[in-house]
């Protein structure tokens, strides 16, 4: 039993990874038991990336090194205090985001079980997604540049293929195309990135180079070129224009989770500008670099998505809007934390905000896109000009669409107003006009949902969709469970913040502590 | 100066791979661009680990004298193999995008826009 707790890192990666080949041949035996087989193992997957947070959240950092009999054993004694190993570092913040893949992973391959009955290819599918899984595990855990780069690659041809799964007469294959051209581009920028650095240092640990960075010139352009890599795939404004075709021709279960892969795009933005370059790059410059992303992505994303008709399409464009105010919030927190004239403690609340704004938006925007994608496997189109009146039919749909519609309006009770509010009293303190825009943003959000939430539920039924029937329960309770968790996040806030983000924004913060968890205090 | 004759010919490639994808207007040159660029980031790779006058890193009966990177060239596999897979997700999102609409042409092919 230690043996496997001692493990569960390595786990993490192998159990999806075993579950996606063997898929292929487990379909031969019929569909249960490759439904049945898929579940086991997101669930198994699941549920070892909650213990590995857990686990990390109780006892600190965990240092896992593949290939050693003593899990601590990073730096092999014969080779001149050269750590040549491969590691997963996972600290809190890891721990953080692996909760999120953990629970949206979970809940999108139970609702893509269902939602996936009537359609062929499943096996290919099934693989898919369970490589998309352990590809975003992979981009969270990791330790090590070239590792990121290789959970990058594998997720994003997964994604890639996966939004191009329903060919959709050659319309979702120009989306795929899209989203896989984009994120080999970004991929090869990471790569000479690396490139880069491991010509100065001689290493790819993360935790190695941040130890030795010298911030050269060589190393400014390297972090031009992650920034501008990790930018393109989390979706910030003035690379964004793959997120709303991707994220519309997708199916929606897949929607969700490419949601969390792009977070994982944005997890490794925020170490790179916090732990690679910790402390030596000019925090002003980089933060209001950030914040100005943040603000045009806010901006232009909601304003896009206004006028949209097809309701994936717009809840794609909000997407991009919600990763403003992640940018936003982390932004401030790191121009405010270097200030001498504003108190610690705005820069940490900032913080604090983004990072909880990221797990909530995983939540509702996962809830918001299954929503969408039981309307369309229900009634067969996206359009909102032919939707209406289905609120008669198909209450709990319209019940979670509520929600999450609530959620990312910033309305109370629900988690999208805790991490909006944290947001806009710190960001309202370190620039007022920053804030005022974040709020305008946040009600032409809520304009948009009620517009939408009129034209699909509201009405008289409409004749086409007189006995159009409620989701099926597999469906439900994924979108129960993303539902419960976004009420509960909203009531009890603090309690959330203190377990889960406050850890997570101190160890963002803290890059020493990453170094010497790494390094054992060399 | 000779040294520096790679990492020339490295940047090079580069840019006309960057060329390819943002002026052509060709589905298929613009891949050919990507494929171009996973080149120039492969060759600049190996690039880095080379050391004049150096032997393979073999080490059984090696002669001790210096040895060139090894690592790079392990990471250059692992990009190549990357590499083949995407060009091959790639080619085949084009071919099944021709099959529909009868062009590679990236100015008719926008039935997603606004």
């Amino acid at each position: 039993m230690d043996i496997l707790f001692d493990n569960l890192p390595g786990l993490l990666i192998a159990i999806p990874l075993l579950g996606a080949f063997l898929t292929p041949l487990l379909s031969r035996a019929g569909d249960s038991v490759r439904n049945t087989w898929v579940l086991i193992i997101t669930g198994l997957s699941s549920v070892c990336g909650l213990l590995v947070a857990s686990r990390v959240l109780e006892t600190g950092t965990i240092v896992y090194t593949f290939g050693v009999n003593t899990v601590s054993n990073i730096i092999p004694p014969d080779s001149g205090g050269i750590p040549i190993r491969i590691i997963f570092t996972i600290d809190p913040m890891n721990a953080f985001m692996l909760i999120i893949a953990a629970i949206v992973g979970f809940c999108i391959t139970l609702y893509s079980v269902s939602s996936m009955e009537k359609l062929s290819g499943k096996d290919g599918f099934f693989t898919l997604v369970l490589l998309l899984i352990a590809g975003v595990y992979g981009m969270i855990a990791t330790g090590d540049l070239f590792n990121f780069f290789v959970f990058l690659e594998i997720s994003s041809l997964a994604g890639a293929a996966l939004v191009a799964y329903r060919i959709d007469k050659g319309v979702a294959a120009e989306a795929g195309l899209k989203y896989a051209a984009l994120s080999t581009i970004g991929g090869m920028l990471f790569l000479v990135g690396v490139g880069l650095l491991f010509a100065q240092y001689n290493s790819l640990n993360m935790a190695v180079i941040a130890d030795r960075m010298q911030l050269t010139g060589l190393d400014i352009i390297a972090f031009v070129l992650f920034f501008t890599a990790l930018a393109m795939k989390c979706g910030a404004v003035p690379m964004h224009f793959w997120t709303p075709d991707s994220y519309a021709m997708a199916p929606s279960a897949i929607t969700a989770f490419l949601v969390v892969s792009s977070q994982a795009s944005l997890y490794a933005l925020f170490r790179v500008c916090f732990t690679l370059y910790g402390g030596q790059i000019n925090p002003l410059t980089v933060g209001w670099v950030i914040i100005i992303l943040g603000i045009l992505s806010m901006f232009i994303g909601v304003t896009m998505a206004i006028p949209q008709k097809d309701v994936k399409r717009l809840m794609a464009y909000h997407a991009v809007s919600q990763t403003g105010y992640m940018l936003l919030g982390v932004g401030v927190g790191l121009a405010a934390l270097s200030s001498t004239c504003l108190s610690q403690s705005i820069g940490i609340m900032a913080l604090k905000g983004g990072l909880f704004h990221i797990m909530n938006h995983a939540l509702y925007k996962g809830l918001l896109f299954l929503t969408a994608g039981v309307i369309f496997y229900r009634c067969g189109t996206r359009n909102l000009n032919q939707l209406g009146g289905l609120g008669h039919n198909m209450k709990w749909t319209m019940v979670f669409f509520m929600i999450g519609a609530l959620a990312i309006a910033g309305i109370p009770p629900f988690n999208g107003f805790a991490s909006k509010l944290m947001i806009y009293e710190s960001t309202f303190l370190f620039n007022p006009l920053l804030a005022v825009i974040a709020m305008v943003v946040s009600i032409l959000t809520l304009a948009s949902f009620v517009k939408v939430f009129h034209s699909m539920f509201m009405g008289p039924k409409l004749p086409e969709y007189e006995d159009v029937k409620e989701a099926p329960t597999p469906m439900l309770i994924a979108m129960g469970i993303l539902a419960i968790l976004v009420v509960l996040f909203g009531i009890f806030p603090q309690q959330v913040v203190d377990a889960l983000v406050a850890p997570a924004a101190s160890a963002l913060i803290d890059y020493q502590g990453y170094i010497t968890a790494v390094l054992g205090g060399a | 100066m000779i040294d520096n004759l790679p990492f020339l010919v490295v940047a090079i490639t580069i840019l006309l791979g960057l060329y390819a994808i943002l002026l052509r207007k060709d589905l298929i040159k613009m891949i050919m661009g990507i494929s171009l660029l996973e080149s120039g980031v492969n060759l600049f790779l190996i690039a880095l680990g080379y050391r004049w006058d150096s032997i393979a890193p073999i080490f059984t009966g090696a002669p001790s004298l210096a040895m060139v990177m090894p690592t790079v060239q392990a990471l250059t596999l692992t990009s190549i193999v990357i590499g083949v897979a995407t060009l091959a997700l790639l080619l085949s999102m084009v071919m099944i995008i021709y099959r529909y609409y009868r062009t590679t042409d990236v100015r008719e092919v926008t039935k997603l826009q606004g």
